[in-house]
């Protein structure tokens, strides 16, 4: 038995036939083909899979396709517009904030609520925003700086050096 | 301190140029196995073995079989028949792709469920009913040594019990003269704790064999690619699938750390039923899955001990390992080198005597030790001999950093032949341990930890001052299944001047597509930015044995260094002819050849390159490509200096490391903002298993934190802040005198953070406490001291 329904991606109305069991984290990947998405866990503990549901950023694993009807989500494929590359993405590459990048779709998409609700956090209140995203490659000390990076850029701020410091 | 001899635009070593391969991260278009979709495909899903030990008394798969969309129903007994329920290890031990009669341990693949969707996958598998017969298991390494103890093995012909191998280096009867007569010895007990790579990204394949051209393309999470595809055709080529009609592509990997070393029985299973059904296969595992029943890190019981003089001379170390290697013995090691423990184990000391044995058991639990982003238990090594050291001079009650400093090998002692048998490249051990204590102004540290102890309150200062082994290896000692470890570059430059190059190697995050560029643009002054590298692909790339234990700079990087220098060469020659002048009186820069007191007179390499194709010399051979495979001549020995700093509350026994500065030596770095993030990442698996990580089990072999809602990876709270910095000591025998460092910090983190924590509980009569050291264990541990009857705070 299927369920219709509908969602606004990245600004598209798409229309799906789904089973009421189906994740939203699974609707995305195979029947919408975004695989920019990612699944790493099974518990909701690793974050890989956030996206943003009508602008908040939530864990697709966690939640079923039907609970998402008729909502807009934002995935990372919509976040580069034709104007160009938006700031987290710009920050996370300036900054050395990925390595495998397996993490980096979810923490992009989190780190974008965090800062809409606090354009301007501490490193404090930044590590504690991205706690629900593990990152198993970085150390997360350049994924904070990423996030700094995006902050400045979004409050039109002047950027903070993307260059190493190096204890000498 | 790092100097770069090229331009930005050119990029060449020393610049901490921005990556590659980000944009196509950061947009989504990352191409990861699960990512990876075919026509026709199928989903298969894995029945485990909720017991560690027991029978397989019956498999019904009749309900799983009626599901529609359900294809097939896979056990050990099917694959029986093929000869294809079991397969080699990375050590030449066996395991079971699919158990015919016992299961061996938790979470043990029992039978495979094959359907069109992942979805009816998931509830065939919850439909196979499956009847055990339990056993009773056997869970403690020491038990399983004891002559009474149930043989776990009986499937191997000569085993008798379930001691695997014992492995020994060093001079034994010196070493134990030296202990009977020292003055001071010292002895701890300690247990490096099963951890788990947890790579966010977990293991998977896509396996499609097209049945009319007898061909087999297996996409899969793998570090080594072209080692796994001689291994499936050692395994099917009896079958007809020959090495030249499989292609093994390793697309985009989330993260490997080791654990995509392995070849894991889902992928045997996805091959087999793809060879069968004639569609391809994809198989994805879960997070639980991964950790429960992909390979384990660590799990070293280890003896350590010291002798030395009352004023501080190391004499000599003993070092007794038992070694929990679960259910078979698939651990990732060079076949001739069991235990990296043995080449490293006397650390950045000199003292002329060592012993050092390792003996490894079956046990029913998970199989298949990784050297978690090490060299092949180096970590353990580095752990047992920073730890003694540590128990040394609290022993003779002297300062921790400056007993290392009495007993570092001096640089000019190298290369240095240590008592177990290895020859260390490289090495100014002292200049990092003075950076990093010049850092934290490690005096005034050490008065602040005076005062702040006359009022109760817990401080601890901790060192790592360790050496490592990396770029395995060479080849007289290193070899997988016999095939010698070596890696390769190859380098074709197209007419334009732009270039492909393709490596055996396989970034899984460290950022080759920018480094292995940056060296060829070094070497030729092509921008690194027209360099195009690629990896991953056993149809294109180069032979190669990927990239693990630090290896891609030590071999790869040497490699294509080497390939570059060869395409050098040519262009001189090239050069010389358009310019009319002898070889002899050209000179190089980055990016062109002139002619010496002329510089005006000069070709550039773009103009060379274009040349190979269009006006080269008579009697040359056209166009411009290099392979070199490089095969080290020593393994390179890149060193740290880590002072961690710790605050303990006296309440709550909550752990807070304050400060943590990492001075490395990796000599020359060729893009110190990815080493730099290589740094960071590994202090943070670095600080995984001393504070957080293990994997329990009980006593009847149920895992006790299978999934990451307990196995207790760190957030970005638990992450410290790291500072960061380096020392240069080329290696003298790498081509660009490079030594790698992606896992210098994962091998000295937990030793400092230990060394920290056990500082801080100095004034208490603590000298030693197991990793990973949590709250309760500190509470625990005053508590036995009978410190805890009055509050520790004043
Ligand atoms: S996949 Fe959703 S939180 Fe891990
Ligand atoms: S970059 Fe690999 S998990 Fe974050």
């Amino acid at each position: 038995m299927k369920t219709p329904i509908t969602l606004k991606i990245n600004g598209e109305e798409h229309s799906f036939e789904v089973e009421p069991r189906t994740l939203l984290v699974h609707l995305i990947r195979e029947q919408a083909n975004m695989t920019g998405t990612h699944i790493g866990c099974d518990t909701s503990s690793c974050g890989a899979c956030t996206l943003l549901i009508d602008g908040k950023s939530a864990k697709s694993c966690t939640i079923l396709a039907v609970q998402a009807n008729g909502k807009e989500i934002t995935t990372v494929e919509g976040l580069a517009t034709a104007e160009g590359v938006h700031p987290i993405q710009e920050g996370f590459k300036e900054n050395h904030g990925l390595h495998c990048g397996f993490c980096t779709p979810g923490m992009m998409l989190r780190a974008i609520e965090l800062l809409e609700k606090n354009p301007d956090p501490t490193e404090e209140e930044i590590r504690w925003g991205i706690s629900g995203n593990l990152c198993r490659c970085t150390g997360y000390n350049n994924i904070v700086k990423a996030i700094q990076y995006a902050g400045a850029k979004m409050r039109g701020d002047e950027l903070p050096s993307t260059e190493p410091v190096f204890v000498e | 301190m790092i100097q770069c001899k090229t331009s930005k635009e050119i990029g060449g070593m020393g610049h901490s140029m921005k990556r590659k391969e980000d944009d196509r991260f950061v947009h989504g278009k990352g191409n990861y196995v699960d990512d990876v979709k075919l026509p026709g495909m199928l989903y298969m899903d894995i029945v485990r073995s909720p017991y560690a030990y027991a029978k397989i008394k019956n498999i019904d798969a009749s309900a799983a079989l009626e599901i529609p969309g359900v294809v097939a129903v896979v056990t050990g007994k099917d694959l029986e028949q093929y000869n294809l329920h079991w397969m080699p290890t990375l050590m030449s031990d066996t395991q079971m792709v699919l158990p015919t009669d016992t299961v061996m341990y938790q979470s043990q693949e029992v039978a495979a469920v094959i359907a069109t969707e992942k979805y009816i996958a998931r509830d065939g598998r919850e439909a196979v009913k499956v009847e055990y017969e339990p056993m009773k298991a056997l869970v403690d390494p020491y038990k399983a040594l004891d002559e009474d103890a149930p043989l776990l093995r009986p499937d191997k012909e000569d085993q008798k019990d379930n001691h695997i191998w014992h492995w020994e280096a060093g001079q034994k009867e010196e070493t134990d003269k030296i202990f009977e007569n020292a003055e001071v010895t010292v002895k701890e007990q300690m247990h490096i704790p099963r951890i788990h790579v947890s790579s966010i990204e977990t293991c998977g394949c896509v396996a499609d064999y097209n049945k009319v051209d007898n061909h087999l393309t297996m996409y899969m999470t793998t570090q080594a690619p072209h080692a796994i595809r001689t291994v499936i055709a050692l395994v099917a080529g009896h079958v007809g699938l020959t090495e030249e009609k499989i292609r093994v592509i390793a697309p985009d990997i989330g993260g490997g750390f080791g654990g995509k070393v392995p070849v894991y029985p889902g992928y045997v299973i996805a091959i087999a039923v793809s060879f069968l059904v004639g569609k391809p296969v994809k198989w994805i595992e879960d997070r639980s899955e991964n950790l429960q029943a992909d390979s384990f890190a660590r799990d070293y019981h280890i003896t350590a001990e010291m002798a030395g003089t009352k004023d501080g001379k190391i004499l000599a170390t003993r070092m007794k390992v038992l070694a929990d290697h679960g259910y078979t013995d698939a651990s990732a090691n060079p076949s001739k080198f069991p235990t990296g423990m043995f080449s490293i184990g006397t650390g950045s000391y000199d003292y002329p005597n060592a012993f050092m044995e390792a003996d490894a058991v079956y046990t029913n639990k998970p199989p298949g030790g990784v050297a978690y982003r090490c060299s092949f238990r180096v970590t353990e090594a580095v752990h047992a001999i920073e730890r003694i050291t540590d128990r040394y001079a609290l022993e003779i009650d002297k300062d921790p950093a400056q007993v290392r400093m009495d007993n570092f090998i001096k640089k000019e002692q190298f290369p240095y032949q240590s008592p177990t048998g290895w020859e260390y490249d490289s090495g100014d051990y002292h200049a990092g341990l003075e950076l990093a204590m010049r850092t934290v102004d490690y005096d005034g540290l050490r008065k602040e930890q005076a005062e702040k102890r006359k009022k109760g309150e817990l401080m601890g200062i901790g060192l790592s001052t360790f050496t490592e082994i990396v770029g395995a290896g060479p080849s007289k000692d290193f070899d997988i299944l016999g095939i010698k470890m070596f890696d390769s570059a190859e380098i074709r430059v197209h007419p334009t001047g732009k270039a492909i190059a393709r490596f055996g190697t396989k970034s899984q995050g460290q950022g080759h597509e920018t480094t292995y560029a940056q060296i060829i643009a070094e070497e030729l002054g092509i921008p690194a930015k027209d360099i195009q590298v690629e990896e991953g692909d056993t149809d294109t790339a180069p032979y190669g044995l990927g990239t693990y234990a630090s290896r891609s700079t030590p071999t790869a990087g040497a490699a294509a260094a080497m390939a570059a220098r060869k395409l050098r060469d040519k262009a001189k020659k090239i050069a010389a002819y358009l310019l009319e002048v002898s070889e002899d009186d050209l000179e190089w820069e980055p990016g062109k050849f002139f002619v010496k007191g002329a510089p005006e007179k000069s070709k550039t390499i773009q103009e060379i390159v274009f040349a190979s194709y269009t006006n080269h010399p008579q009697g040359m051979e056209a166009g411009f490509e290099a392979t070199h495979y490089y095969d080290p001549p020593n393994l390179t020995f890149p060193s740290g200096a880590y002072i961690c700093i710790v605050d303990i509350d006296t309440d709550t026994f909550e752990i807070k490391v304050r400060r943590f500065v990492a001075i490395d030596d990796a000599g020359h770095i060729i893009n110190p903002m990815v080493a730099q993030g290589q740094v960071h990442g590994g202090l943070t698996q670095g600080i995984a298993p001393a504070m957080y990580e293990e994997l329990i089990y009980d006593e009847d072999g149920n895992i006790l934190n299978g999934t990451l809602m307990d196995y207790l990876v760190p957030t970005a709270v638990e992450s410290p802040s790291w500072e960061t910095g380096h020392t240069v000591t080329p290696s003298p025998h790498h081509p660009i005198g490079a030594k790698g460092i992606g896992e210098s910090p994962t091998v000295g983190a937990p030793p400092a953070i230990a060394n920290a924590i056990v500082d801080a509980l100095k004034p208490y009569g603590i000298t030693h406490l197991d990793i990973p050291i949590t709250p309760y264990k500190i509470f625990k541990a005053l508590k036995e001291k009978g410190v805890l009857d009055k509050p520790i705070a004043e």
